[in-house]
């Protein structure tokens, strides 16, 4: 029913192909193959990228026209057959997020703050902060974006279940959908437009929340004087125009992130998927680079933006001698709900 | 007051032996779906002493005694069938002796699993024990002597096969000394090289013998656990996965299991495999060897390993205090397995007949498998849920595991701490000697037939 | 499946699978349930109770007099609702202990000790009795005034009021609080019972009764904050009497006394001592409330804290609770609670057990002089190892 609403002309057309070139996983050997690779991939022939595409989500940032070459990606991946993961580790996902009747609202009104179905966010969504809108709370997979599928090269679940969550949101009433997470958020504005699904609320990214809060805070904040090297999420690549923000809300709460090499449009992500997907060589070496690169900044904290993340890496960098914490935390330890962490 | 009763508080004292209608009906039964049969006395002995005399007593006075530990076996067995004495032997349990060189440990026969654990984190951390996922409460000597499992048996083998020594009551009265005990002080071997008296005792479920000390070994106890989780739909490779797994030499455990609900586990089947090290580096090799032993499966997609974070904690937990938890699945408090020995090669027919089972008794399954010395064989089990206020669905579950064992003896199996009637059906196909031979060994040892009666009785 | 009688968490009795985890603490080493450690039959363990109470629930078994024992011989620990692997009903095993304690006042038939209990505290007040006008005699010498609308009303109890160490006690906190400048008040002899025990003991008329007097008097006086001394009726007060209408803000006297260190309001001299502290079951595992007597005692120069094995959520009753302190149904054998709590004290190297609760105080004392560690281990409540440290 739902078609991705892609533009073949747009990608025949590109002059760089970045999506393809910057990959940090595949190499070529210049834009003359990266194009006729895009191209293969658009006719639906087989190319190497659909068998060597690790699913970071690092080309939806890449492609600066819009094009959505990783949800394409995916596409021909499921028209071929193709699994990223194991097959069974594949349908396990489908299975565990499969909507059994079993989920919670709170007291929603015209305003949701959605726990996705991460019970960490629940967590996360508490306080002082929130303390306007955590009583109407979702959680369940009624209300989950399904944009985890995506790394498992099943579009047709998203198409199938992402109408049912918003449908789910709308008859709540809301007319506002706070997302503690940037895989709700992309699902509700990347993915979805990119389907031509409508969204009929206002889905709102977690952060330019916090952010507000915290000016409204200001008179509680004692600066943290800390630094943080900052695990930047995949889901982080569907919507780059909120990645100013986290910059915003340090420099409200006297934390300092250092430059590193792994950062931005050059970040790496936290590599389970890619354990799953490609392998522990791999996997083990995105995230050996990824943690030495945080700790030649110096930083004391590992500042995480995703449960998954933190998730797959906490223990690793602890081990390693930084303290795993998600930024919400860090701004409840600026207005002291929180003790600080201790390595 | 009789004179029998009058005699056991002369043994036990007043307070180490009840026939109030309280003790009766407990002790009658146990949390699984046989009928119970009510006792005459329930007797707590303290001191191996004592222990032989209330023997003693019984075979003057032709009374049945079933020794227990704490009735979690869920086949029955502590279940007195002709009623008589039971012997709660839980109050004898003292840890005697660890000799940390040998590695060995000598414990009342009443010691359970969770105190010996503790004992050895708090007094000896670099040692431990196979530790089965029965409750904390059982006791060592039950679970050897119905030839349990535990953490290490696919290292080592049978939780029995870890025997050091024994000291036993016999049915006649004798306390006896089994292995080197009878010829020193040292408890480092339940026979060999003697001729292997043990086997006198151990998977005779009671019925030759109440075990009032025992040895055991223990093993290194390393600083790092970790698992891996490995999955796939395709039962027909699981032979062929665990076969590759145990050629690594380096694994301390290895359970398959599936199970219908959460959704999650639906349609697949998963490997745990447990491994330890003393050093990160140990860890991470182990690690990899596991991965690339699978890589094949990996490679075809048929197979790959789960995230387990959220799981691990629960997965590493001894004994896993998770497992009770199917008990509550229809919230009625039981479930009960049937768990034959069995070759790795058998485990696709085992699994279909689970769930083919499941499907026509109408009850909820699961089901763990468990690899025993490398996989020469593995303990397939069986499992079913009930809710105990639910009798009619009690009696679906019985007549599964009875169907359960017909098919698994079909299959060249051996049953696991099977109940009175699946030793009959073991007894009926077994080799007509063997039968024979089973049976002049019990006659001999219990004359009166007053050890645990209705169990390994030929006929 | 029909039951006889009808409890109101009835529906679970049947859920237990007599596994056992209920008799240990989290590290299984030794046995955590009293009366499972005391009796050793099966069915005085919380198993045992729960499959006992279904047959009784289904008319397999009679009440008898056994039956009763088993019954309350419960100290009411909660060992067993922390321990059991079953969540979904682990927290409702107390109610259903309570609630079969409950049918069986209804029913008259509950142990001697257990009525002469309840008949002593309707007829005197108190289950020594003793009589009302001397309830206050405790606070002689302490400069404790009659409570007339100070900030906190202290709430001694009745084996404060009335019992030689629990009265020693709770001269020593109302001493301490007097000398910390708090400003507080006692009923003296207007104090009545605060009924943790009859409740836990099944006489819910006699409770509530107790509870109404209590609150009317409390919100008669104008009082808003209680300090108690006993961890029993700081449980009540918290937990029970909210649904009776009461809403007091309610501490522990440990709590309060933390608090003043923490603001330097009171300052102690060196004490070297070696001390492990027993938590009370109703301060500790009840009500979550482990960490200010362990403040407290951190704070003094000179002591040497140790915990025994079993501490905080995994301690071992003193054997006081469920009434026993009074009807001493566990009795007082090698593997009666208190004598067992105080061998694994002595373990520790210890020479004070610290105590927060006036009965733990009494138990342990007097185990220790049936164990003859007199010359090896004392017994303080917390104010008076405070009260050493002043002078």
């Amino acid at each position: 029913m739902y078609k991705l609403k892609f533009n073949e002309k747009v990608c025949a057309t590109c002059p760089s192909s970045d999506c393809l070139l910057k990959c940090q996983y595949m190499t070529f050997s210049g834009h003359k193959e990266a194009h006729a690779e895009i191209m293969k991939i658009i006719l639906g022939k087989d190319s190497r990228v659909l068998h060597e595409c690790v699913t970071c989500y690092a080309c939806e940032e890449y492609c600066k026209r819009g094009n959505h070459p990783f949800y394409l990606i995916s596409e021909r991946r499921e028209e071929k057959g193709m699994f990223t993961a194991a097959r069974p580790i594949t349908n396990q996902w489908i299975n565990m997020t499969e909507m059994q009747g079993k989920c919670l609202v709170g007291d929603v009104k015209d305003k949701a703050l959605s726990c996705c179905y991460i019970p960490e966010l629940g967590a996360l969504g508490t306080g002082e902060i929130f303390k306007d809108i955590a009583m109407a709370g979702t959680f369940g997979a009624e209300f989950m974006c399904p944009a985890v599928h995506t790394h498992f090269a099943k579009m047709s679940v998203i198409k199938e279940r992402l109408p049912v969550v918003i449908d789910n949101f709308r008859r709540l009433g809301v007319k506002e959908v706070i997302c503690l997470h940037d895989e709700c958020y992309g699902t509700f504005t990347s993915i979805a437009s990119a389907y031509g699904m409508e969204v009929p609320f206002k889905p709102v990214y977690y952060m330019d929340f916090l952010l507000q809060r915290m000016k409204e805070l200001k008179g509680k904040i004692k600066p943290l004087n800390i630094t943080v090297a900052y695990q930047r999420p995949c889901s982080n690549r569907l919507i780059p125009d909120k990645l100013p923000l986290v910059k915003k809300i340090l420099n409200l709460i006297g934390v300092k992130m250092p430059k590193r090499t792994y950062q931005d449009e050059n970040c790496l992500c936290c590599g389970e998927v890619i354990r799953s997907v490609a392998g522990y060589k791999l996997a083990d070496d995105v995230q050996k680079r990824n943690i030495n690169d945080m700790l030649e900044t110096g930083a004391e904290y590992c500042m995480f933006n995703c449960p998954a993340c933190q998730i797959a890496l906490s223990e690793k960098v602890s081990k390693r001698g930084l303290k795993p914490i998600h930024i919400i935390d860090l701004c409840k330890m600026a207005i002291g709900e929180k003790e600080r962490e201790v390595a | 007051m009789s004179e029998i009763l009058k005699s056991l508080i002369d043994i036990v004292g007043e307070r180490g032996v009840s026939n109030a209608p309280e003790e009766l009906w407990f002790y009658s039964r146990d949390p699984g779906v046989l009928e119970p049969h009510k006792p005459d006395y329930v007797v707590l002995p303290k001191t191996t002493g004592q222990v032989q005399k209330i023997v003693q007593l019984a075979n003057r006075e032709k009374i049945p005694v079933v020794p227990m530990g704490n009735g979690m076996a869920l086949t029955g067995l502590v279940i007195p069938l002709k009623g008589g004495i039971v012997m709660d032997m839980k109050r004898m349990n003292k840890i005697l002796e660890v000799n940390e060189k040998a590695r060995y440990v000598v414990m009342e026969g009443g010691t359970s699993q969770g105190v010996l654990k503790a004992y050895l984190q708090e007094n000896y951390p670099n040692l431990r024990h196979s530790i089965p996922d029965a409750p904390p409460s059982t006791t060592i000597a039950a679970n050897v002597a119905l030839h349990g499992q535990g953490r290490l048996t696919n290292q080592y083998g049978f939780n029995s096969d870890m025997v050091t020594g024994m000291e036993v009551v016999l049915p006649t009265g004798e306390i006896c000394l089994i292995g080197s005990p009878s010829l020193g002080p040292y408890w480092f071997s339940k026979g060999p090289t003697l001729p292997d008296l043990s086997g006198l005792f151990l998977g005779w479920l009671g019925a030759t013998g109440i075990i009032t000390k025992l040895g055991l070994r223990l093993y290194p106890n390393k600083k790092i656990r970790d698992v891996e989780l490995f999955v796939t739909d395709r039962v027909e490779l699981v032979p062929e996965i665990l076969y590759k797994l145990s050629h690594l030499e380096m694994l301390e455990d290895v359970n398959v299991w599936f199970q219908p609900k959460p959704l999650v586990f639906s349609g697949n089947f998963h490997v745990t495999i447990f491994f330890t090290g003393d050093t990160e580096e140990e860890i991470e090799f182990k690690r990899k060897m596991i991965w690339d032993a699978l890589q094949e499966f990996i490679d075809s997609k048929d197979g790959g390993f789960m995230g387990v974070q959220y799981m691990k904690n629960m997965l590493l937990e001894m004994p896993g205090r998770g497992i009770a938890d199917f008990a509550d699945v229809p919230k009625g408090g039981g479930f009960e397995y049937s768990g034959p020995i069995t070759i790795i090669e058998h485990y696709p027919q085992y699994a279909a007949k689970v769930i083919e089972l499941a499907k026509k008794y109408d009850v909820l399954y699961a089901s763990a498998a468990r690899l025993i010395h490398g996989g020469h064989c593995m303990m397939f089990s069986i499992s079913f849920a009930f809710n105990r206020n639910n009798p009619a669905m009690m009696q679906r579950v019985k007549e599964a595991l009875d169907e359960a064992m017909a098919f698994a003896l079909e299959m060249g199996g051996i049953p696991w701490k099977p109940n009175f009637a699946e030793q009959k059906m073991a007894l009926e196909k077994m080799d007509p000697a063997a039968r024979k031979l089973l049976k002049m060994i019990k006659n001999n040892l219990d004359p009166q037939g007053i050890m645990n009666p209705g169990n390994w009785e030929v006929n | 499946m029909a039951y006889l009688r009808n409890l109101e968490h009835g529906d679970i009795v049947h859920r237990c699978f007599r596994c056992g985890y209920c008799k240990f603490p989290a590290d299984y080493s030794d046995f955590n349930c009293p009366s499972y450690k005391a009796f050793g039959w099966d069915t005085f363990a919380p198993g045992g109770r729960m499959w006992l109470i279904r047959a009784w629930l289904s008319g397999e078994i009679e009440t008898s007099p056994r039956f009763v024992e088993i019954m309350y011989s419960c100290v009411a620990c909660d060992n067993c609702k922390n321990q059991c692997v079953f969540p979904k009903f682990k927290d409702f095993l107390p109610d259903v202990f309570q609630e079969a304690k409950a049918e069986l006042v209804s029913d008259g038939l509950i142990p001697p000790s257990v009525r002469d209990y309840f008949k002593a505290i309707a007829i005197s007040g108190n289950p020594y009795k003793l009589p009302q006008a001397q309830r206050g005699k405790w606070a002689e010498g302490t400069g404790l005034q009659k409570y007339s609308n100070q900030e906190y009303l202290f709430y001694a109890g009745c084996v404060g009021s009335y019992d030689e160490v629990g009265q020693k006690m709770a001269k020593s906190v109302g001493d301490l609080l007097v000398k910390a400048n708090v400003s507080i008040g006692i009923l003296g002899d207007e104090e009545t019972c605060d009924g943790n025990e009859v409740r836990i003991l099944g006489e819910m008329g006699l409770f509530n009764e107790l509870a109404q007097v209590n609150i009317e008097k409390f919100k008669k006086m104008g009082v808003k904050k209680i300090i108690t001394l006993d961890p029993h009726a700081l449980n009540t007060f918290k937990n029970d009497y909210p649904k009776l209408g009461a809403s007091f803000k309610i501490s522990h006297y440990t709590e309060i006394f933390a608090d003043l260190i923490k603001k330097k309001k009171i300052k102690f001299k060196k004490y070297p001592a070696k001390i492990t502290y027993h938590d009370p079951c109703y301060l500790g595992r009840h009500n979550q409330i482990y960490n200010p007597p362990r403040e407290i005692l951190r704070a003094i120069p000179g002591v040497e804290l140790v915990e025994m094995r079993r501490h905080s959520l995994n301690s071992f009753c003193c054997g006081g609770g469920g009434g026993n302190f009074f009807t001493d149904i566990l009795g007082t054998g090698e593997d009666s609670a208190g004598r067992v709590r105080v061998r694994e004290a002595l373990e520790t190297g210890a020479n004070i057990i610290a105590v927060a609760c006036p009965t733990c105080a009494k138990m342990l004392t007097d185990a220790v002089k049936m164990e003859n560690l007199e010359d090896k281990l004392e017994v303080l409540g917390i104010a008076e190892i405070m009260a050493r440290t002043q002078k």
